[in-house]
């Protein structure tokens, strides 16, 4: 079980509560896809992702984007217990999507810089550090069911 | 690869960080040390209290370095010899490609924190991708 201090669940909280989970979201995957293009390989379905724009724009990455931030909330609800929360999702990315799980670490840096700049001052380095263990618990987590 | 687009970006973005290198380099040492303790293992022989003149000294260096990598964004294997050789056979920061990525992440976390939403999609892919260009010429010697 990992252990959150007081004040590091305060500073989750008050992040999360200035998340608009629809626009980070959309934005934290769209950049993986256009930071990490590699990434575009699970997402051969996803249609126009020829450029930049083209992936800002596209339905299907927003839409996947917000689904992946509104699980990444379940894990901030129930921080006592997160690789139980995501025992199901984890054997799903293994079995069934086949991700290598470095990805997930990806995607929690890119979060963290999607945070960053639409919170700037307000993302204190105290802040950054609990958000950087946040993102490597649940990364962890969803590699946890992988065999 | 960076394309010229890329570079032309990275250019922009840094004539904006100079002016502030001491405070850009010390930011994102802090920001490191806060985040992945390991990487305080480097420097037991530095005070890492929060604006300790050794941080601060110590930002504006690596700060420095990579304004020379930018000035010389063609050429950065020979731009960064010295450095690649000094990281390669004093420092030895283990494991080379790892340890630096955390570097390059807080960097870029104050880059965003301090331009909001001008750290667009395509500045965060290209100073991403140079900062991986930095960090392989720095692992470049070491075996």
């Amino acid at each position: 079980m990992v252990h959150w201090t007081a004040e590091e669940k305060q500073l989750i909280s008050s992040v999360w509560a200035k998340v608009n989970v629809e626009e980070c979201g959309a934005e934290a995957l769209a950049r993986l896809l256009i930071v990490y293009p590699w990434t575009q390989r699970f997402f051969s379905s996803f249609g126009n992702l020829s450029s930049p724009t083209a992936i800002v724009g596209n339905p299907k990455v927003r839409a996947h984007g917000k689904k992946v931030l509104t699980s990444f909330g379940e894990a901030i609800k129930n921080l006592d217990n997160v690789k139980a929360t995501y025992s199901k999702l984890s054997e799903l990315h293994c079995d069934k999507l086949h991700v290598d799980p470095e990805n997930f670490r990806l995607l929690g840096d890119i979060l963290i810089i999607v945070l960053a700049a639409h919170l700037t001052k307000d993302f204190g380095p105290a802040c950054q550090a609990t958000w950087q263990k946040l993102v490597g618990v649940v990364a962890h987590a969803l590699a946890y069911k992988y065999h | 690869m960076l394309t010229a687009e890329d570079k032309k970006v990275i250019q922009q973005i840094w004539s904006k960080v100079q002016s502030h290198e001491e405070e850009f380099g010390a930011e994102a040492l802090e920001r490191m040390f806060s985040s992945h303790p390991q990487t305080k293992t480097y420097f037991p022989h530095f005070d890492l209290s929060k604006g300790s003149d050794q941080i601060r000294g110590h930002g504006k260096k690596v700060a420095a370095a990579l304004g020379t990598a930018v000035k010389s964004i063609d050429n950065l294997s020979q731009a960064l010899a010295e450095l690649s050789n000094l990281h390669a056979y004093n420092l030895r920061v283990d494991p080379p490609r790892f340890a630096l990525q955390l570097l390059s992440q807080s960097l870029q976390v104050v880059l965003a924190v301090h331009l909001g939403k001008d750290y667009t999609p395509e500045v965060h892919a290209a100073f991403d991708k140079f900062l991986s260009a930095v960090a392989a010429v720095l692992s470049e010697k070491y075996r």
